[in-house]
């Protein structure tokens, strides 16, 4: 918290900003607890909900504010080998990150689900073997990867080889839900 | 001259992806000609229903033609003898949808085999399969391979005297390659020998007779990694195997080493990046060979071999032709492992040649990667002078007719860590055209003079296959979808005829029921090198598809995805 500007009236709207940015810069050194609501969020990929339609869980993921975890979650994503088939966002063996296309979704909750459990078509379950903190945070990264979080939230810096523009710069792609990939339509 | 490994007189038919054991995917057919293939067109066509890249050859056994489509791998059987070449059925191996998780360069599928009634092929999920060639119904399904390790099967099979010869992918994923034997009958095991690992494993005996020192000694497939890193160092056996029936030896390469970024693997890595001569009925090795012992580049050793018999100074040499991915095109004596020539096709920056006293490549200091460092320049670019894609050779000319790139990339090597079925690469890449801006060349190679004597440039990287016959005509495919006829003397451009989506296929020729000469190939775009249109990559991120989109960014601008068999002949 940055208290010390609390007692200032006039200096509201900096509080604000502030806050924003404190939570921008926040280290969360408990990690998540497993079993939280926000370890375990409720998804939905489809809109038809026969006996009415509740919306989806369209909570936000908790580092989507957080410039720090979002920079953690980069560093895990190439730790973790996403980017041996996603790369730096363009895809390879697996689809691009970086662009507007979603299969399972582009919400938080559908992308923390994708990387936990896997998808059928080759996503590896990832639950085994990395935290839900992390996952969090890798999910907050690949959000900001077809820039879907704030500008300022966003990696802005890469220390290696240039491949792509910086997540900072990345255009808000308005996502768009994906057909199944190509080759699993058996014919 | 075509040695005697060649499988004899040719009677119309292709019932292996290079046409015969020596692998030189020549026929002597020769209605059509470099005087009449002008008037070639279209006779029909064939949707696969599948739109990943299409790598295979068709075969043509009898009066039926068989196309292997990428993953889901199905199996099609067309009657050659009816108008338009009708579905006689459909064989469906049902692999597991996993299994496209696991596969490094699109989800091709190179082709399959016919033997003693039998169709054989394998499934990216590596299973092999045998199919009866008249009813379509399945006579056996073996397992060879674990996804979850990170292999998979992308290779045609051989069949070599009663011998299903199989080996795996994954030199991305950190797997052990091995080159397997099942029973064609059963499909039970027969042998596998690894690449990496004890003599044993290896089935390195006392039959075990490499013509270089370096090559000497017990147990180097363990001696030369650090510690226990052979057992994911790669070198799997996903490319081509040819046969000589009279020294009763197969030929086959061994692919990369894993991880790419060299630093973690001091040592030779054999026998990775490499060639083997084996002993079919049992696997024992004869003698082996590294084209890139610790290897640099990703330059797999894996490509086609042709079996020769040439003269060479004043001589007739059992020799074994191997354009390699590293840039040189090597003239190997088939019955030692000696390396008699090795010729660069094109532009390298990464070795100055091979020393022919030591068998070594000569590396250039300065394009070795470091960890953390980026090295720019390298030539060829980790796909090599010319990956897969197979070339054939005539008799009639003496030349090679070789399908490659001029590719050349920057690289940045980093942390490698290894996750049991992820990639296990540790490189960031960043491809682009080599000098002169073409991506692609066809080069008619004289192996006796040891140079070109014609080259065609193309825009994009030839990935597909070339077919010469008797006719003098040379066909392949373009990646915008051109299929070609060269003059195979000249390389004067006779016809083309553009497809629906690229040819990265494996064109053959064939004599229909009716008599008649006809030239198919499939039509798909995809591979390595056209996973920019077949995975719908995004082109903004230049490492995508390990640093391949950088060089293809174009591509989506002139071919979309695509299935589809096209047969050629004359009206």
């Amino acid at each position: 918290m940055c208290s010390r500007f609390r007692d200032s009236v006039i200096l509201s709207a900096v509080l604000a900003l502030s806050l924003a940015a404190c939570q921008r810069e926040e280290r969360n050194f408990q990690g998540l607890p497993s079993g939280s609501a926000v370890a375990n969020p409720k998804v939905r990929e489809v809109e038809l909900v026969p006996g009415g339609n509740v919306p989806a869980d369209s909570r936000p993921g908790p580092y989507e504010e957080n410039a720090y975890a979002v920079s953690q979650g980069k560093t895990l994503y190439n730790q973790y080998n996403c980017s041996g088939c996603h790369f730096q966002g363009g895809g390879g063996i697996g689809p691009p990150l970086m662009d507007a296309d979603w299969i399972y979704g582009s919400r938080p909750a559908n992308i923390y689900e994708t990387i936990a459990e896997g998808r059928p078509n080759g996503m590896p379950s990832f639950g085994r073997k990395i935290v839900p903190d992390q996952i969090w945070q890798i999910t907050a990264y690949v959000r900001s990867m077809s820039g879907l979080l704030r500008k300022d939230v966003a990696p802005g810096r890469t220390d290696d080889m240039q491949v792509r523009p910086q997540e900072q710069s990345a255009q808000k792609a308005k996502p768009v839900q994906s057909a199944i990939p190509k080759s699993a339509e058996i014919p | 001259m075509i040695s005697a490994a060649d499988s004899g007189p040719d009677d119309g038919q292709w019932i292996m992806p290079a046409r015969n054991y020596a692998s030189t995917r020549y026929s002597s057919l020769s209605q059509i000609t470099v005087q009449n293939v002008q008037q070639l067109q279209l006779a029909w066509t064939f949707s696969t229903g599948v739109t990943r890249g299409h790598e295979a050859a068709p075969l043509v056994v009898g009066s039926t033609m068989y196309v292997v489509t990428p993953f889901p791998n199905l199996l099609y059987a067309l009657d050659l003898t009816q108008p338009g070449a009708p579905l006689k059925w459909t064989y469906k191996p049902d692999p597991s949808l996993a299994s496209q998780g696991v596969a490094c360069c699109d989800l091709v599928n190179r082709g399959a085999s016919y033997y003693d009634g039998k169709i054989y092929y394998n499934t990216l999920d590596a299973h092999t399969v045998a199919v009866d060639a008249k009813t379509g119904k399945e006579v056996w399904k073996t397992k060879v391979g674990e996804i979850t390790r990170g292999e998979t099967v992308t290779m045609a099979p051989l069949v070599v005297k009663g011998k299903v010869l199989v080996g795996n992918s994954g030199g991305e994923f950190g797997v052990r390659g091995w080159l397997t034997a099942l029973d064609a009958k059963t499909g039970k095991l027969a042998w596998r020998a690894y690449h990496t690992g004890p003599d044993k494993d290896v089935l390195i005996d006392s039959r075990f007779k490499p013509f270089y020192s370096q090559d000497q000694g017990k147990d180097l497939g363990v001696t030369t990694w650090p510690g226990d890193a052979w057992k994911i160092g790669g070198g799997g056996s996903w490319g081509w195997i040819s046969y000589d029936p009279e020294l009763n030896l197969i030929y086959y390469g061994t692919s990369n080493p894993g991880p790419w970024n060299p630093d973690v693997r001091p040592g030779d890595n054999k026998w990775t990046a490499g060639i083997f001569a084996r002993d079919p009925a049992n696997g024992e090795a004869v003698w082996a060979y590294q084209w890139s012992p610790h290897d640099l580049f990703d330059h797999d050793g894996i490509n086609e071999q042709i079996l020769l018999d040439l003269p060479i100074k004043g001589q007739t040499r059992k020799v074994l032709i191997r354009p390699e991915r590293n840039g040189y095109i090597y003239v190997l004596d088939r019955t030692s492992g000696e390396v008699l020539s090795a010729d660069p096709y094109g532009y390298i920056t990464t070795s100055r040649g091979v020393d022919l006293q030591t068998g070594r490549l000569i590396e250039i200091a300065e394009k070795t990667p470091v960890t953390g460092k980026v090295v720019r320049g390298i030539c060829p670019a980790a796909p090599g002078m010319k990956d897969w894609q197979p070339s054939s050779y005539s008799p009639r000319t003496g030349w090679l007719y070789i399908p490659h790139q001029n590719l050349c990339q920057d690289v940045e090597t980093g942390e490698a860590n290894y996750i049991e079925g992820t990639p296990y690469v540790a490189a960031t890449v960043k491809m682009y055209a080599g000098p002169g801006g073409n991506r692609g060349v066809v080069t008619a190679w004289d192996p006796v003079a040891r140079k070109a004597a014609w080259q065609v440039k193309e825009k994009f990287p030839v990935w597909s296959g070339t077919v010469v016959t008797a006719g003098d005509v040379v066909f392949y495919g373009t990646m915008e979808g051109w299929f070609k006829a060269l003059d195979a003397r000249s390389g004067k451009p006779l016809w083309q005829f553009k497809t629906g989506s690229g040819i990265i296929g494996q064109p053959v020729v064939y004599r229909g029921p009716d008599g008649k000469e006809y030239v198919a190939v499939l039509s798909g775009v995809g591979g390595w090198a056209g996973a920019v249109v077949a995975g719908g990559l995004d082109v903004r991120d230049s490492s995508a598809a390990l640093g391949f989109v950088n060089a293809m960014k174009d591509l989506p601008q002139v071919t979309t995805k695509g299935g589809m068999l096209y047969v050629f002949a004359l009206p």
